[in-house]
């Protein structure tokens, strides 16, 4: 067990403007599940591209067994028994599981018999898959199941897989350490990316860490703490978010019995959603994505008009006004989606203050605009959420996600809501900008506001939260108080796994 | 091999020069194709697009200018607000018909009374006619979600046979031995669009214009409304996120623009056309896109695109009669100055980069 797969030696890689590997050195053992950690921009994508074949270095080498290997392109990178699962999926809707396979393989077999084969290894390796079913009905857990098995059937030396847990429910993870551990235990190499740290320190082996480009480090999971990995990774000591003990506050916004429609072809109904939010408290919201989560932030927010009594802030009727009475009355929300949705990314920083903010800022009169107001309240939020930008006049898709997410979320606190519905806040940012993120809620809260926080990352909604619930299928679940709350539960509030079935170990 | 690569930021640089290197593409161009029609180049691209202003004849030809260029820039500006907004409004040509129609006929009701307040009464009526008529798309839209480029489109050739038919029939000139065509309004005081300053073809149309340039620009730089107009256009989910209703955007977008090319229509019945014919409409609805996005879709952009466009107009006369090149030659200069512009605008938010690709 302790020789080498695959060492790299002296990785470089610059793009103009930008190195995104410098003198990268590790290597990987057989049957090893090798951690790389990092954060965003660190340089962890153009390091597993150069391994795939999809990237070629400036300088460095790599040897795979003791011998050269410089793929050219992914297909070398195969044949020489590299796989990889990437963070978003490639599958045709349309096509069954099996038909979705083979498109993926040089190739294919007769369907019947890759069927078969496929049947075989979703067995063997515990992922439950039938190759008859369509993907556009899969969940997004099995979805990744489909990806794996392609891999699993090139029979991969090394098998990399990009952020795989972010879509899955605990016990969907649960169900993916068994296969991975299972895999390990037959020699195969796994390099496993990934900024959730608990999951790491459970699963791998080894962790090397990238900051920006560079390797900073390495350690063994399993002996070090979550907190010693994350200053690794951001270079500098955490600043974990603080939150002061507070009363129960007065009733500020009710949903009655919510229920809509779906509002398009893949959205989902919202389903007799009822629920009290407090002032002074979050409540959090867990779920997989497409649980109607985007739904119901357009439905408190006003992009979604619902029926009369359905939403109710400070006792009166808003489910038929429009955004901006609801904003007016101190109602804000933040969706998931920054860029065209949250924010205008051809438009400049203050354009896209301008957005949102026009009547709670003062940011008009009479219909016109009064640009100076729109700069200082631009550059407020920069200077307050610590932006990093040349300036309000860049435009949204300059910036990077966090720092694009970290305005999009300080334009909204900064306009002092009543109540801040909030969807996926560090969806995508880095671990520093996820946790400013997250103080301005609690500091946000703590002078009086509610906020709702939707959010698929369990870890900070067990951070924030007061209360937890669940969304799922478009249902929410009774609130429980946060403390206290144990990975089951929540797990088994989300609804459960898809087939809770764990991997059956043969021998 | 060479790359196409997002800017980060459009190039400022780019917004000024691509406009400017198209029109250079399309002399250089064209000048191959008067070459390859058996012409002088040299003598066509002179004769197109410096005569009209500074040769011996200029004076002849500079109130043509304004005269064409006029209704070019009111249309271009109404469509400029739908087409930043994503609403594609591509039946000007009709709207601009049914103004006339509208406005023309509601002087003609009065005649012959001799009120200062006939013009005017016109004036109203072209505008609302023209917005009528964009509202028949946009209100399909909007109710049905039928595609209002096509509807829109579609309404132009039932306004052309509803012109054929008011000049062979209710608008006809009872005095007129039984020709085709109405009265000739410029001959009728009350209700012709007058010269304003004599032999300058300075008309009530291009004072108008002039308005709708100065009121697009503030509307667009200054104005709530104007913000919410570019916001739709760019990103759709932001701007109802904004709180801009797209329905109601639809309507008010299609209806300036609508309003406009009425107006422009009414103009031109009441001063250089005179009269509703079968022939009235020149095209200028569908010039009029050329030069909005010629102007980059900008107030001041499009003055100077319609200025230009009004030059190749008057110019092709010019080298039509002097130099015999076909009308054709001329339709396919107009239009390969927005093909150029359409291929050139892609340096705007791309750059160019030289290297060994790379799928990264």
């Amino acid at each position: 067990m302790s020789d080498v797969l695959l060492k790299l030696a002296g990785l470089t890689k610059a793009y103009p403007g930008v190195v995104a590997n410098r003198d990268v050195s590790f290597q990987i053992g057989r049957g090893e599940i090798h951690a790389l950690l990092g954060e965003n921009g660190a340089g962890k994508s153009t390091l597993v591209k150069t391994i795939y074949g999809l990237v070629k270095p400036d300088s460095g080498t790599m040897d795979m067994n003791g011998a050269g290997f410089a793929p050219a392109e992914p297909k070398a990178a195969r044949a020489a028994g590299v796989a990889m699962v990437f963070q978003h999926f490639s599958l045709f809707d349309a096509l069954s599981v099996a038909e979705n396979i083979a498109l993926g393989m040089e190739n294919p077999p007769k369907m019947q018999a890759l069927a078969a084969r496929v049947r075989a290894v979703s067995d063997q390796y515990g992922l439950p898959l039938d190759p008859d079913r369509t993907v556009g009905d899969l969940s997004a857990g099995e979805r990744q199941r489909v990806e794996i098995i392609r891999c699993l059937l090139q029979d991969p030396k090394l098998l990399i897989m990009d952020e795989p847990t972010s879509v899955l429910t605990p016990q969907e993870v649960t169900i993916l350490f068994e296969t991975l551990r299972k895999l390990r235990s037959e020699g195969t190499s796994i390099l496993y990316i990934s900024h959730k740290l608990e999951e790491i320190r459970s699963l791998c082996d080894t962790a090397t860490i990238l900051r920006l480009g560079e390797v900073v480090g390495a350690c063994d999971p399993r002996e070090t703490s979550a907190r010693d990995m994350a200053e690794m990774m951001v270079g500098q000591v955490l600043h974990v978010p603080e939150r002061a003990a507070k009363a129960e506050g007065a009733v500020v916004l009710e949903m009655a019995g919510l229920s809509a429609p779906a509002p398009h072809q893949f959205g989902t109904a919202l389903r007799d959603i009822s629920i009290k939010v407090r002032a002074g408290q979050v409540l959090g919201i867990g779920g997989v994505a497409g649980n109607g989560q985007d739904e119901l932030v357009a439905a408190l927010s006003g992009e979604m008009k619902v029926k009369p009594g359905m939403v109710s802030l400070r006792g009166k009727d808003v489910g038929l006004l429009p955004v901006n009475t609801r904003r007016a009355m101190g109602l804000l929300a933040a969706p998931e989606e920054r860029m065209g949705h949250a924010a205008a990314p051809d438009m400049t920083l203050s354009e896209n203050a301008l957005m949102t903010a026009a009547t709670r800022k003062g940011l008009e009169q009479r219909g016109f605009i009064r640009w100076d107001r729109v700069r200082g309240f631009a550059a407020e939020v920069i200077s307050a959420f610590d932006v990093r930008t040349p300036g309000a006049e860049n435009t949204a898709r300059s910036l990077s996600g966090g720092n694009l997410q970290k305005f999009v979320i300080g334009r909204e606190i900064l306009q002092a809501p009543d109540v801040f519905v909030v969807n996926q806040p560090t969806w995508g940012v880095d671990a520093s900008a996820a946790a400013a993120i997250r103080q301005a809620l609690l500091d946000l809260v703590a002078k009086g506001a509610a906020v709702i926080c939707i959010s698929q990352d369990l870890d900070e909604l067990m951070e924030i939260s007061d209360r937890f619930c669940a969304l799922n299928e478009g249902r929410l679940s009774e609130p429980r108080p946060a403390q206290g709350l144990s990975v089951e539960e929540i797990g088994l509030m989300l609804g459960g796994a898809h087939d809770m079935e764990v991997a059956h170990v043969d021998g | 091999m060479m790359v196409l690569e997002k800017r980060p930021q459009p190039s400022q640089r780019w917004v000024f020069a691509a406009p400017l290197l198209a029109v250079v593409l399309t002399m250089m161009v064209g000048g191959a194709l008067f070459a390859a029609l058996g012409k002088n180049p040299f003598e066509v691209i002179r004769t197109i697009f410096y005569d009209p202003l500074f040769s011996q004849n200029a004076w002849f030809y500079r109130p043509e200018i304004l005269i064409k260029g006029g209704p070019l820039v009111l249309l271009a500006i109404g469509l400029s607000f739908g087409f930043r907004a994503g609403i594609w409004n591509i039946g000007a040509e009709g709207q601009y018909i049914i103004g006339a129609i509208c406005g023309a006929a509601v002087g003609l009701a009065l005649y012959p009374a001799e009120t200062r307040l006939i013009f005017p009464l016109m004036v109203l009526a072209g505008a609302l006619g023209g917005w009528a008529w964009a509202m028949i798309p946009a209100i399909l839209r909007v109710r049905f979600g039928t595609n209002e480029i096509l509807v829109s489109l579609m309404l132009v050739y039932v306004a052309e046979q509803l012109l054929a038919s008011m000049a062979l029939g209710a608008l006809r000139n009872p005095e007129g031995m039984g020709f085709p065509g109405s009265r000739n309004l410029s001959q009728w005081p009350a209700a012709a669009n007058k010269e304003l300053i004599a032999g300058s073809g300075m008309h009530w149309g291009v004072v108008a214009a002039f308005i709708a340039v100065i009121f697009a620009y503030i509307v667009l730089s200054r104005h709530q409304f104007g913000f919410q107009v570019r916001l739709s256009g760019q990103a759709p989910r932001a701007a109802r996120f904004a709180g801009v209703n797209p329905g109601r955007m639809i309507l008010i977008c299609m209806g300036i623009s609508g309003a406009l090319a009425g107006l422009a229509g009414l103009f031109e019945v009441a001063g250089p056309s005179g009269q509703i014919s079968i022939d009235f409409n020149v095209g200028y609805g569908f010039t009029a896109i050329i030069v909005a996005f010629l102007g980059r879709l900008h107030p001041v952009g499009i003055l100077l695109a319609g200025g230009l466009m009004a030059l190749t107009y008057v110019g092709g006369g010019i080298a039509q009669g002097q130099l015999g090149l076909p009308a054709a030659a001329i339709q396919l200069l107009q239009g390969m100055l927005l093909f150029f512009l359409l291929a050139v605008d892609v340096l705007t938010n791309y750059r160019f980069r030289f290297g060994k690709g790379e799928v990264a």
